[in-house]
């Protein structure tokens, strides 16, 4: 056991007890919003939910899972995720790749490119007269035109160019192409870093909103988010227009809608945990 | 330079085409990253050119007319020039708060992690307080409405334990008065991202020597100046770096957020130019002036970043480039 002089005892107390209260206001307000969610109307509407819930009920749940529009949103997330998750890593590993190679020529020049995008945009206007004149007003049209990220191709890059050259050597002269170099060597090396950029794309695939809610026509097409920020905006008239008497206040239907969208994001994320620690210390953002 | 010799003789002309085909592979690997950014990031800054322009949608970025500088000079003193102002200040003042008050949290935080051996504890704290990076901005910023709106039925909590102090009169809701705007943006950020930002922070000072620490204990240094002598220095290029990225973001960050929280009566103090631009430009179909305003923040947030680089480059010799 070492030994703690008074300067270094105070601190510790301190830290402890700060960390705990910054923990703890961190996860309150998720907490407070899931209790208001399965409380009943009167508990609420006098203000007596602080933290736990009472006199629970899943009354608000029921609307929200038998509200069609949710389910839809909810299976466009789902698409929005999945082949997009997979599209932005395709070119991002791809593309990682080559730009990695030292035999690649022009390498510092598209590098510097790829690294400019991360410091010079053409900003919103711009963007978006691109994306209406491109067409991009669809499903396949948000999968495509978004959500490739400079800087997860600089930590794919950087992963994949500490990976020993006596490897690729090797398998070079086992008569290895760049095709079977990339998908025999460097993927299956790269496991953990792959499924650490693999789950910062997902998690802003399932986080968009503002591009999805400006360029999607249809109402059939949007996602979760911007389905959940209609429902925020007018939950207090859904609720009022409930034929039936309802046991739960209007506030409880607006966090059950909230919790419903975060529980995905809520299952996965002590097994991400682990992966995206590493993925923010993976090598430096030089260019 | 081990790579100099090679890149003495660069290949040019047939050479160039030659070695293409011979790694033709490789080629074919990296063109869709090339297409990709040459459509949806390079392109669109041609279409900056609009912001000299008189935009008609019947011919297009390229097809309509050039105007010179009109539409800047239509921004600073034409009719929205309070708007533009107005936006103009806010960017610059919610910007500076997010400085002072946002960017020290996270650094704070990992120094207080790096306190607790108790490994259930840290691992709890650190997992609670990544939690709301990873939760989305519709998410983060529906809870913060909820809990500060004032109703006829009820209340959020805060604006109730408010209303009890007697600092905020009953029925009047806070996301109205222009005055909470900017404390509220301001703790929404601390609470969503300084827990995730504080890895960064927490990874330097995990990397730095412990034989530095015994040295000043032998030397009989106390905590804080163990801190001031040690862990600051130690973790001082990542601070530096993360600086440079928040300058250089200044202007862009958070707009969503401000987009999410901010409505028409408050403007005053929460529009800012990306918000601004938005509306005069896709909402109101002004693209030239918008432009104009795309131009400007890109600009200046380019200006920021190369500034912020240079002085650092100069002073501490650590920059990004």
């Amino acid at each position: 056991m070492e030994r703690l002089d008074k300067s270094e005892k105070i601190f510790k107390v301190c830290s402890y007890t700060l960390v705990i209260v910054f923990a703890l206001l961190a996860l309150y307000p998720i907490l407070y919003a899931f209790s208001v969610s399965i409380s009943g109307k009167v508990a609420y509407e006098s203000g007596q939910i602080v933290l736990l819930p009472k006199d629970v009920t899943l009354q608000a749940y029921d609307m929200v899972l038998h509200d069609k529009g949710f389910w839809i949103a909810y299976t466009n997330t789902l698409f929005y995720t999945v082949m997009g998750t997979a599209w932005s890593m395709a070119i991002s590993l791809t593309g990682a790749y080559a730009l990695q190679k030292t035999k690649l020529l022009f390498r510092r020049q598209f590098n510097f490119l790829l690294v400019f995008t991360m410091w010079f945009s053409a900003g919103m206007i711009p963007l978006y007269l691109n994306y209406k004149n491109l067409g991009v007003d669809n499903r396949w049209g948000m999968v495509i035109a978004f959500g490739v990220q400079a800087y997860n191709i600089i930590l794919l890059r950087n992963y994949f160019s500490s990976i020993p050259r006596e490897i690729e050597e090797a398998a070079i002269v086992d008569g290895a192409n760049e095709f079977q170099l990339f998908g025999k060597v460097y993927i299956p090396m790269s496991t953990a870093s792959i499924a650490t950029v693999t789950l910062f794309y997902a998690i802003s695939r399932w986080n968009g909103y503002y591009w999805s809610r400006m360029l999607l026509s249809d109402p059939y097409e949007q996602p979760l988010q911007v389905y959940l920020r209609q429902l925020i905006e007018n939950y207090q008239k859904l609720y009022d227009e409930s034929p039936v008497n309802l046991t739960y206040s209007a506030d409880s239907l607006a966090y059950a809608i909230i919790i419903c969208s975060i529980i995905p994001v809520l299952v996965i994320y002590p097994y991400i945990q682990k992966y995206f620690a590493k993925g923010v210390n993976m090598g430096g953002v030089k260019g | 330079m081990k790579n100099s010799k090679i890149e003495m003789r660069k290949p040019h002309g047939k050479l160039i085409l030659k070695a293409i085909i011979k790694d033709w592979r490789l080629y074919v690997l990296l063109l869709p990253l090339v297409l990709w950014f040459a459509v949806w990031a390079y392109k669109p800054m041609g279409g900056l050119l609009i912001a000299f322009k008189r935009f008609d949608p019947q011919y297009g970025v390229w097809g309509s007319e050039f105007k010179g500088i009109d539409n800047f000079i239509n921004l600073v003193s034409g009719v929205n020039k309070t708007e533009f102002w107005q936006a103009f200040r806010n960017t610059f003042i919610i910007s500076a708060y997010n400085l002072i008050f946002g960017f020290p949290v996270p650094i704070i935080l990992a120094l207080l992690f790096a306190e607790i051996s108790n490994n259930f504890v840290r691992k709890f704290t650190q997992t609670a307080t990544y939690l709301p990076h990873f939760l989305s901005e519709v998410t983060i910023t529906g809870i913060t409405l909820m809990l500060v709106y004032s109703g006829v039925r009820s209340s959020g909590i805060i604006a109730s334990i408010f209303q009890q102090l007697g600092l905020l009169e009953p029925g009047v809701s806070m996301t109205q008065k222009a005055n909470y705007f900017r404390p509220l943006y301001i703790l929404v950020g601390i609470w969503k991202e300084s827990g995730y930002n504080s890895i960064v922070y927490y990874a330097a000072i995990m990397g730095i020597s412990p034989s530095l620490y015994e040295a000043l204990k032998v030397d009989g240094g106390n905590k804080f100046q163990e801190i001031r002598f040690v862990t600051f220095p130690g973790m001082a290029p990542t601070l530096i770096i993360m600086i440079i990225m928040r300058i250089g973001n200044m202007l862009t960050i958070g707009y969503e957020r401000v987009l999410l929280l901010y409505n028409a009566n408050i403007y005053v103090t929460a529009d800012v130019l990306s918000t601004f631009e938005q509306r005069i430009g896709i909402l109101s179909g002004n693209y030239g002036t918008g432009a104009a305003v795309s131009l400007f923040n890109s600009l200046i947030a380019f200006a920021l970043v190369i500034g912020a680089n240079t002085i650092s480059r100069n002073i501490s010799e650590t920059s990004l480039w």
